[in-house]
């Protein structure tokens, strides 16, 4: 109990920090930054390249255009921040659930484990950028009855492509955790597989399926963000910090007030996958409470 | 592996209450195990050569042996969870494999592999769950079984909560949850403390009393082997083989403690250690 609000304080005090850097670096720092040689070592201070924190704050209130009934940048970085949660979580979703697919099918046939393990340990080093085209052109091929394939469905293909390796890897190694005698007992038994994989395999995974989750959840943001980038779809976060980025000329706390939502989506999923943690944190918790 | 399901039903007869005599209705010629001529390699290594046994029903008996010798390779051949490479194994009558799917016998081996996320009663019905018993038959049983090993007021606790005995006295209860005509146990006390060990062993010999199950009992312990015992099995190491058969005679009424103590107890602990010294080969 004591320990959530610990880690809350933890959380506070490292936002403080990292602001009071901030306007740190700015009060101190070289306005023109320092270079040696061409290279530069310390960056710009000026308020073009680091506006100020109240500043960034404040950009959040004005109105996105100059125009009459124009929304302010808070509500589109909000509009676009829940925009892209629904497709990460859609794609966090379903690569979790091919993963753990994945590991089923692995534990249960080991020649699929060698052959299919390195190629999900590698799809890691896949550059989402490469791959977004292809996903985007294979997609334009798909047409399912009414509905034809949309750029989102493409971000979120993108965001599984990078959710599910976690999963893959943490929940074979859960359902290969079950100790040999309980393999050995359920062979005595003389039931079907499935059973084995429902009352075994699959309760002896769960601690490892957590923290495999918390990953996949981190890996979906972050894929839904670069594919939204590097697929041009509109209407997420990811695309409003490019926009706002060529605009920072004109208005650069626009840029951090974008980069301040895609923060926040982030922290808003982990905290997610950290309820659906915590239940199994307690129950460690007490494990160990009790085995002491 | 599909055609596996049994029903509860049909496994056999021999729960408690039923006497220790060979079932009045079955074949009574027929012995609980029989292993003819087994041989057993892993790769290069023979770890059964040549093994002949025959259990009568009702009967305990020991296996006892260097380790390595195959012990706990003959029990699992007997379980049919590993195949002889030669040789016939019959269960009441039956296949191993048959008796399997039947689940003709329960298994309490040395890591009392108790399922951390199931209650004390969760692991016990989990037989019983696993070939579909209704939820109120598992309690009743599961209820019934704690209260024969003592663990009764434990039901609701995690295993880890408990100690390593109480653990293992779990595991028998979950061996015996389907009324198995047979025990294999493969060194069930191996890992506890003198003094739990022999309490243990003296349940044993109360739950095969109320049972009337066969056991076969792989140990590495001399006096227990002795103390529990209507035969015991001595096995020689590389290969392994039967180096002798000690039958116990410490009169046929139960056990007590005070057994332990006597002239005839002592002399068939001699009479095993000497069969387990001469396989040691001189060289
Ligand atoms: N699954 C296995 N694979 C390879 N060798 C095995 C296996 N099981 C047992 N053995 C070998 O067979 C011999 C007998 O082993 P085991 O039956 O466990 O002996 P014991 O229980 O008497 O100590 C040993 O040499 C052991 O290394
Ligand atoms: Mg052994």
């Amino acid at each position: 109990m004591n320990g959530r609000w610990r880690r809350a304080g933890v959380v506070a005090l490292t936002v403080v920090g990292l602001l009071a850097a901030w306007e740190g670096y700015k009060a101190v720092g070289p306005v023109d930054g320092a270079s040696l040689g061409g290279v530069r070592l310390l960056p710009r201070a000026d308020d073009r390249s680091m506006p100020h924190v109240g500043e960034v704050l404040g950009a959040l209130a004005r109105p996105e255009v100059d125009a009459p009934g124009s929304r302010t940048v808070g509500v589109a970085v909000l509009t676009g921040v829940l925009s892209t949660l629904r497709l990460a979580l859609l794609g966090g979703v379903l690569g979790s659930a091919v993963g753990l697919a994945l590991a089923v099918l692995m534990q249960r046939l080991r020649l699929l484990e060698a052959g299919l393990l390195p190629w999900v340990v590698l799809s890691q080093t896949v550059p989402i950028i490469a791959i977004a085209p292809l996903i985007t052109g294979w997609g334009g091929a798909v047409r399912l009855g009414p509905w034809a394939w949309t750029p989102q469905a493409s971000v979120v293909v993108i965001a599984a492509f990078l959710a599910f390796s976690p999963v893959a890897v943490g929940a074979l190694r859960g359902l290969q955790s079950a100790a040999p005698a309980a393999v050995e007992l359920f062979r005595s038994y003389a039931v079907p597989w499935r059973s084995q994989l429902l009352h075994l395999r699959l309760p002896a995974a769960r601690p490892y399926l957590v923290p495999a989750l918390r990953l996949a959840g981190a890996q979906a943001v972050v894929g839904a963000i670069v594919a939204e980038i590097s697929t041009g779809t509109r209407g997420g976060i990811g695309r409003l910090v490019i926009e706002y980025a060529q605009q920072a000329t004109s208005s650069p706390a626009r840029v951090y007030a974008a980069i301040l939502g895609a923060a926040a989506l982030g922290l808003l999923v982990a905290g997610l996958v950290g309820l659906v943690g915590a239940r199994e944190d307690r129950r460690a918790a007490a494990a160990v409470e009790v085995a002491a | 592996m599909s055609s596996t399901r049994t029903t509860p039903g049909a496994t056999p007869a021999g729960g408690p209450g039923t006497a220790a005599a060979p079932a009045p209705g079955g074949p009574a010629a027929t012995p609980a195990v029989e292993v003819r001529g087994v041989v057993r390699r892993f790769g290069a290594v023979t770890a059964l050569d040549g093994i002949d046994l025959v259990i009568e029903r009702g009967e305990l008996v020991s296996l006892i042996g260097p380790s390595g010798c195959g012990k706990s390779t003959l029990l699992r051949v007997v379980a049919d969870l590993v195949e002889p490479t030669e040789g016939e194994v019959r269960v009441g009558g039956k296949s191993a494999h048959r008796a399997r799917l039947d689940q003709d016998y329960g298994i309490a081996f040395q890591a009392a592999g108790l399922l951390e996320w199931r209650t004390v009663a969760g692991n016990v019905e989990l037989p019983l769950q696993l070939h579909g018993v209704g939820r109120a038959a598992r309690r009743e049983r599961a209820r019934e079984l704690l209260d024969l090993v003592g663990l009764a007021d434990f039901a609701r606790h995690r295993p880890s909560q408990l100690s390593g005995g109480m653990q293992q006295r779990v595991a028998i209860a979950r061996a015996l949850a389907e009324r198995p005509s047979l025990l294999l146990m493969d060194e069930p006390f191996g890992a506890l403390d003198e003094m739990t060990r022999e309490r243990l062993q003296a349940e044993l010999l109360a739950v095969r009393a109320a049972t009337g199950c066969t056991v076969v009992f792989v140990t590495h312990s001399v006096p227990e082997a002795v103390f529990l015992s209507d035969r015991v099995v001595v096995m020689s190491a590389r290969p392994g083989r039967v180096a002798a058969v000690v039958p116990v005679r410490l009169g046929t009424a139960e056990r007590d403690d005070a057994v332990r103590a006597t002239p005839a107890f002592a002399a068939s602990v001699v009479q095993v250690r000497a069969a387990l010294r001469a396989t040691e080969a001189p060289r």
